[in-house]
């Protein structure tokens, strides 16, 4: 049998690739219409993949928000329906996903994402194209610096970094002079706090005795526990996420370590009293609300969320739930929904009554407002204290 | 690439043997491929938005990285799980190359320049020298493959990507303006400051569907030569039967280095298009193996050592996901069970060993 030569070019070949675009057009020519009843907004959060519960924690705090404001009747008589997109904890789907959101479904705000290094993909390309974003719990302080429409409700890594320097420094119950640190290296999240943490520390007099790393899914913290059992610290400060942390606290009550445990809010979940159990007893942990707050804003919430979702929200529910509120409020009084205008506007925000404390934006637009001091007590975090900013 | 002489049709692929039959045949398709990737620049994203654009680009973003593991994985049939190390390379490399060199050459940061203007050439330069020093990492990781086969070179591959994550956490923050370059000391630039764990940000974002497609036309062409050529031939011996291979005179070792070379070479290059992609922040998690899956599947879908097959699979697989964006959080899992059923229906991929068009000119006589 003898073939011709294969055109690479060849007649067949072309038809094909003509196919396969046309295939990919067909199935996305269809720009959403806009409907002038409703408002659209965008969620983009990690629904899937190792950080789900972040993503979906936001999600369920958002969606409450949303549903509130409907039952009022929306914005200025028009309804907001919210779009929730996956971007499976990977920059470059957060970037598609984003891209999706402003440009295809034309939402009017953004809110998201929960890891700053998601949220410096996105962020670009909402300031690119005019749209506000609000990210409920990144961290990271270049996160607002990428342009004027990206806010954030959280407070950033240098104030969580004072405020655990501060406890450890000054508290009764701790009083450190000498302070270990464990970051995970992988993680942005904790060596931004830990460099924060060790600037703040040295600032107050203290002296950093040792400095571990180890890896997000490690199982094995004994040769890290052992050097910093050596350097003797008055308190070890983790700035990891709970699975971590709570085999930390088990293998370093294992190798007779008794001294306190000083973490973020990296620590706050369910899961971390289920995993380290009485070894996390007298350990602390600063975060953005306690759930065991008795004012009525806090119980309120936790009500209608527990009404809604079947749980008790952790903080990542309670920032969605005030980063939407705060947007709402915005969208009522602002000129228009204009990207321009609703950023005016946002940056406006003073003094808003959260879930999460009373939340002002400054100038670089971050949030100014308090953070909350954790301690656990048999595997449940009970309220220690509320520091102010600028104390 | 130097095109080879008729070869008696001895390698079992090589029922079409390729023959230039002008001194156009070896331009003509690489014109061609550049004129289609202008006017796809200048076309589609008025025609589809950016979201579609955006698609369009990240295919072919992974038809580079599938077709070019195929160069390793599909025909020279050693199983690398690694390429994703040498896009990191490649991608720092060329961000580097871009962000700090802006500085240095105009004095500042960000992007520089109009459509083909310097800030582009400077960046489809930094492209080039992405995957020239991926090509390096691609022979240092090709050495053990003289000693390795199977299951343990896939190993040794997939600790380059693992090394190379850890190592580029170690890194330092990026130095984000003027100021801080010029003061900037050697202890800084060493390791260089590409942003440890958080990734590399700010490296200005040139890449348009214009140098996507014009390096997806370079790799392509590349690739489908090489088949073509004795050296592919070589690759596709050293694929079927190391030992015969050898009985006839093939240097099965620098088969294999080259291969992991080559493949290295436009992983690389992809790497410089995926870090300078708008709404992309190239991290060290991007050297891990999840990565490298992601082009695995690619090969493995589309037949061995099929470069049509490989870049229809690559296209479908980089549009699925985002078409079944309706499913919510399930798309995963329905993308999962395509790619199952696939398997079990077709276990040799869409296209086994043959290109498209061969099963074309089969239906139509």
């Amino acid at each position: 049998m003898h073939h011709p030569p294969p055109a690479f070019f060849s007649r067949s070949a072309h038809m094909v690739w003509l196919g396969v675009f046309l295939a990919i057009c067909s199935s996305g020519c269809n720009g959403t219409k806009a409907d002038p009843t409703e408002i659209v907004i965008g969620h983009y959060g990690s629904m899937t993949g190792s950080e789900a519960t972040f993503g979906e924690s936001t999600d369920n705090g958002i969606k409450l928000a949303v549903e509130e404001i409907n039952a009022i009747g929306g914005i200025n008589g028009k309804k907001i329906r919210l779009i929730t997109y996956d971007d499976k904890g990977d920059a470059r789907e957060a970037g598609t996903a984003v891209t999706r959101l402003v440009t295809k479904d034309r939402v009017v705000a953004v809110i998201g994402e929960v890891a700053s290094g998601l949220s410096l993909a996105g962020a670009p390309v909402c300031q690119e194209n005019g749209v506000p974003m609000i990210s409920p719990s990144s961290t990271n302080p270049k996160v607002t610096k990428v342009g004027d429409l990206i806010f954030r409700v959280c407070f950033i890594d240098p104030f969580q970094g004072s405020v655990c320097a501060k406890f450890a420094r000054e508290s009764e119950k701790l009083k450190a002079s000498k302070a270990a640190i464990l970051t995970d290296q992988a993680s942005p999240y904790s060596v931004g706090l830990q460099e924060e943490f060790e600037k703040a520390f040295a600032a107050l007099g203290g002296t950093v005795v040792s400095k571990q790393t180890y890896q997000a899914g490690d199982q094995d913290f004994s040769a890290q526990l052992t050097a910093i059992r050596g350097a003797e610290p008055d308190v070890i400060f983790v700035p990891g996420y709970y699975t971590d942390v709570g085999n930390i606290a088990l293998q370093a009550k294992k190798l007779g370590i008794n001294t306190a445990l000083l973490g973020g809010d990296g620590w706050d979940s369910s899961k971390l009293g289920e995993i380290g159990g009485k070894a996390l007893d007298g350990c602390f942990y600063s975060n953005h609300y306690s759930h065991q707050d008795p004012s009525d804003r806090v119980q309120d919430f936790i009500k209608k969320y527990n009404a809604k979702h079947k749980q008790t929200p952790d903080g990542l529910a309670a920032l969605g739930y005030d980063a939407a509120r705060i947007l709402f409020q915005s969208m009522q009084s602002a000129k228009s929904l204009g990207g321009a205008d609703l950023a005016a506007e946002l940056a406006k925000t003073k003094n808003f009554d959260g879930v999460t404390g009373r939340i002002s934006i400054d100038a670089d637009r971050n949030a100014v407002k308090p953070a909350v001091i954790l301690e656990m007590k048999d595997g449940e975090p009970h309220f220690v204290t509320t520091i102010q900013p600028g104390e | 690439m130097s095109v080879s002489h008729p070869m008696p049709a001895a390698s079992p692929i090589a029922a079409t043997p390729f023959r230039p039959t002008g001194p156009l045949m070896g331009v003509l398709p690489l014109a061609i491929g550049i004129v289609v990737a202008v006017l796809l620049h200048v076309i589609l994203p008025g025609f589809v938005g950016p979201y579609y654009s955006r698609i369009v680009i990240d295919i072919g973003i992974a038809i580079i990285l599938a077709v070019s593991l195929n160069i390793v994985n599909g025909m020279t049939g050693q199983f690398s799980i690694g390429h994703a190390g040498f896009m990191t390379v490649g991608g720092y490399t060329a961000g580097l190359i871009t962000y700090y060199g802006s500085y240095f050459i105009w004095g500042t940061l960000g992007k520089h320049g109009v459509f083909l203007g310097t800030g582009e050439w400077l960046f489809a330069a930094s492209c080039i020298v992405g995957g020239l020093v991926a090509a390096g990492a691609g022979y240092i990781v090709g050495l053990p493959s003289l000693r390795l086969r199977g299951d343990y070179l896939a190993i040794v591959t997939l600790g380059f990507g693992e090394i190379l994550r850890v190592v580029l956490q170690q890194t330092g923050k990026v130095l984000d303006d003027g100021a801080a370059i010029r003061a900037a000391g050697w202890s800084q630039w060493l390791p260089p400051p590409v942003g440890g764990a958080i990734g590399f940000d700010g490296i200005p974002k040139y890449t348009n569907l214009f140098w996507v497609y014009t390096f997806v036309t370079i790799t392509v062409v590349v690739a489908y030569r090489l088949k073509h050529s004795s050296l592919g031939r070589a690759m596709i011996s050293v694929r079927e039967d190391e030992i015969a291979a050898q009985a006839m005179g093939v240097n099965i070792a620098r088969q294999k280095v080259l291969a992991f070379v080559m493949a290295a070479f436009f992983a690389g290059v992809a790497g410089g298009l995926f870090a300078h992609e708008r709404g992309v922040i190239i991290s060290p998690k991007d050297a891990g193996f999840q990565r490298s899956f992601d082009y695995v599947i690619m090969t493995v879908l589309g037949g061995r050592g099929s470069i049509s097959g490989v870049t229809l699979a690559a296209i479908i697989l980089t549009a699925l996901p985002e078409l079944l964006r309706d499913f919510e959080q399930y798309r995963l899992i329905v993308f999962a069970l395509l790619l199952i059923v696939m398997m079990i229906v077709r276990p040799q991929g869409l296209f086994g060993i043959h290109e498209i068009w061969h099963f074309w000119r089969r239906r139509s006589r």
